[in-house]
């Protein structure tokens, strides 16, 4: 399975709106949405049946038995993410919890448990042939990293014969994006005119180099910005970027989204470029011969 | 005051709105807590810039000490420690600081190195303290530079305060909203603007913090998020048209409030609003 990962670094940049257009044109029988904390790709790709969901459990939560607390506070004062707090009875807060059990292993009275917690939810749509992975995380959950893991997991297990899976990934540079980022045979960055956009897209780049992921440039809404268009063209040829092209501003994109609908089922200005940019992507993705 | 401003989808305006109002109070801190990818520093361009590395707690072992017990890879939840061939590794990266494997060794062949993964700056932009966090590429967690950042700017407690948050609903943007008296979600008028905004919704109620929204980029015809409010009952707190001026302002990392009076009037006017609404809810909290 050839694995095409669409990352960004800054958000909003069009993300979803280019890889729900690149499942449409490849028909991609693989696809998957990484983006756990904000999901969206299921709001734009039309899926006929139920999903199965499955209850992800992240790490455990400590929890204290204040009946066998003998209030000593060495639990309080080992934990490194203050999290038990001491207030009359002792206290788990479960968001700070990270799960790593040092209260448990310091408590002289047995008083504290880990018990397993449901930190999100792992979706899977299964039909005619095609499969999509997605997930929520549960709101201020630590643990997205591993339950991207999971949705790649997830896409995989259920196509394991198909040739090629387009995922949508998350902005930033942290845990959810290296763990997307493991496994990827090419990552597309869509990068945003703009100094921030500049910017972000220099640290993404950066983080994809570290783990050797073979790294492309498109820029979207390129017209909202020309001369920062050309700053990031210039960026590629220094570096050796491969460039995939620009996508145009298009209010008429705005309105296939709203609509539910990709920018490539409707005829329109960014529609057209995009196609572009995609059988550039493809012809790259499935070169031979890459890497070391 | 400190007002934290947040919006699940990335791109449709937090640091837009954070630094207009910063700039627009008299006087007013500014911390970027997207410490993946920082910008509000590229608008500010702050000058006498004070750093600080920020590190964290990283286990390392003395191989004549460690016995191969396994103790310590056998406790770490994280799988951050493996015992191979006869030697014991660390994953620095995955590594959660607990410090519970150094609690544990019965050899005391564990000890703590710091580990540098990214750092935090402050420095002044005309009457705005700026601070930032800028995570190490390749560093998984940002959330103790969130930390750091946090605590440095407490001696702000007088000023008005913008947190820029990052975007998503995870950790991060739990740590950078906890001691905000105030939260202003940014809303795109999209299917998916709307979508991450009932996840940012949700947040903040699930943490009880006093809340508004603001709409970003609006257009004439439905907007989908202003809908989402009106059903919920949410305060709309203002509204920014979509507007190619301040569009290229903000794409060239220009503070619209800084170049126009327009834009001063504004976010001006949203900041007496959001300070308002505020007080009110601290009053009424009290």
């Amino acid at each position: 399975m050839k694995q095409l990962l669409i990352l960004s670094g800054k958000g909003g940049t069009g993300k979803t709106t280019i890889a729900s257009a690149f499942i449409k044109l490849a028909e991609a029988k693989a696809y998957a949405d990484c983006d756990v904390d904000a999901p969206n790709l299921h709001l734009i790709t039309e899926q006929t049946s139920q999903s199965r969901k499955t209850d992800y459990y992240g790490l455990p939560k400590a929890e204290i038995n204040t009946d066998l607390c003998i209030e000593c506070d060495q639990c309080r004062q080992n934990c490194r993410f203050n999290a038990i707090s001491a207030d009359g009875k002792y206290k788990v807060d479960s968001f700070a919890c990270e799960g790593c059990g040092v209260c448990e292993l310091v408590c002289p009275a047995g008083a504290i448990a880990l018990k397993p917690a449901v930190a999100g939810e792992l979706m899977l749509y299964k039909s005619e042939g095609e499969v999509f992975s997605t997930a929520q995380l549960k709101m201020g959950s630590g643990t997205s990293g591993m339950l991207v893991t999971e949705v790649k997991k997830q896409m995989k297990s259920a196509a394991a014969d198909v040739e090629l899976a387009i995922i949508d990934g998350s902005p930033g540079i942290g845990c959810p994006v290296i763990a997307s980022l493991s496994g990827v045979d090419m990552v597309l960055i869509v990068a945003e005119p703009s100094i921030s956009g500049i910017s972000d897209m220099e640290r993404i780049i950066n983080t994809a180099a570290k783990f050797g992921i073979k790294t492309a440039v498109c820029i979207n809404k390129f017209d909202t910005n020309i001369q920062n268009t050309e700053k990031i063209e210039s960026f590629c040829i220094e570096h050796g970027l491969a460039y995939m092209g620009r996508i145009p501003f298009d209010s008429e994109a705005v309105k296939a989204i709203n609509n539910g609908q990709t920018i490539v089922d409707i005829d329109c200005l960014s529609g057209a470029a995009v196609k572009a940019v995609y059988n550039r992507t493809m012809e790259l993705l499935l070169e031979e011969g890459d890497g070391p | 005051m400190r007002i934290a401003v947040l919006s699940g989808k990335g791109g449709t305006g937090k640091t837009l709105v954070s630094i207009n109002l910063a700039a627009a109070t008299e006087t007013s801190a500014y911390i970027d807590c997207d410490v993946e990818e920082p910008n509000g520093y590229l608008f500010f361009k702050p000058r006498n810039i004070q750093e600080e590395e920020v590190s964290v707690r990283i286990p390392k072992v003395n191989d004549k000490l460690c016995s191969g017990c396994r103790k310590c890879v056998d406790f770490c939840k994280f799988n951050a420690l493996a015992y191979i061939k006869d030697k014991l590794i660390i994953f620095e990266d995955i590594c959660h600081s607990c410090g519970g494997c150094i609690l544990l060794c019965p050899e005391q062949a564990l000890t703590e190195k710091e580990k540098v993964i990214g750092k935090v700056q402050k420095g002044i932009s005309d009457q705005v303290t700026v601070y930032t966090g800028v995570l190490n590429t390749g560093e998984p967690s940002g959330v103790p530079i969130i930390k750091k950042l946090l605590a440095e700017a407490k001696l702000e407690i007088t000023k008005t305060t913008l947190i820029d948050c990052p975007p998503g609903s995870a950790c991060t943007v739990m740590e950078s909203i906890k001691d905000a008296d105030y939260c202003i979600l940014v809303a795109e008028p999209t299917l998916f603007g709307v979508h991450n905004l009932n996840i940012v919704y949700e947040l903040v109620k699930l943490f009880n913090k006093p809340f508004g929204v603001v709409l970003n980029k609006c257009l004439d015809g439905e907007d989908l998020s202003e809908k989402f409010c009106l059903e919920k009952g949410i305060r709309i707190l203002g509204r920014i048209p979509f507007d190619q001026e301040l569009g290229r302002l903000n794409s060239n990392a220009e503070i619209a409030v800084r170049k126009s009076e327009k834009y001063r009037r504004i976010f001006s006017s949203l900041l007496e609003t959001v300070e308002k609404e505020a007080h009110h809810e601290a009053a009424s909290d009290s």
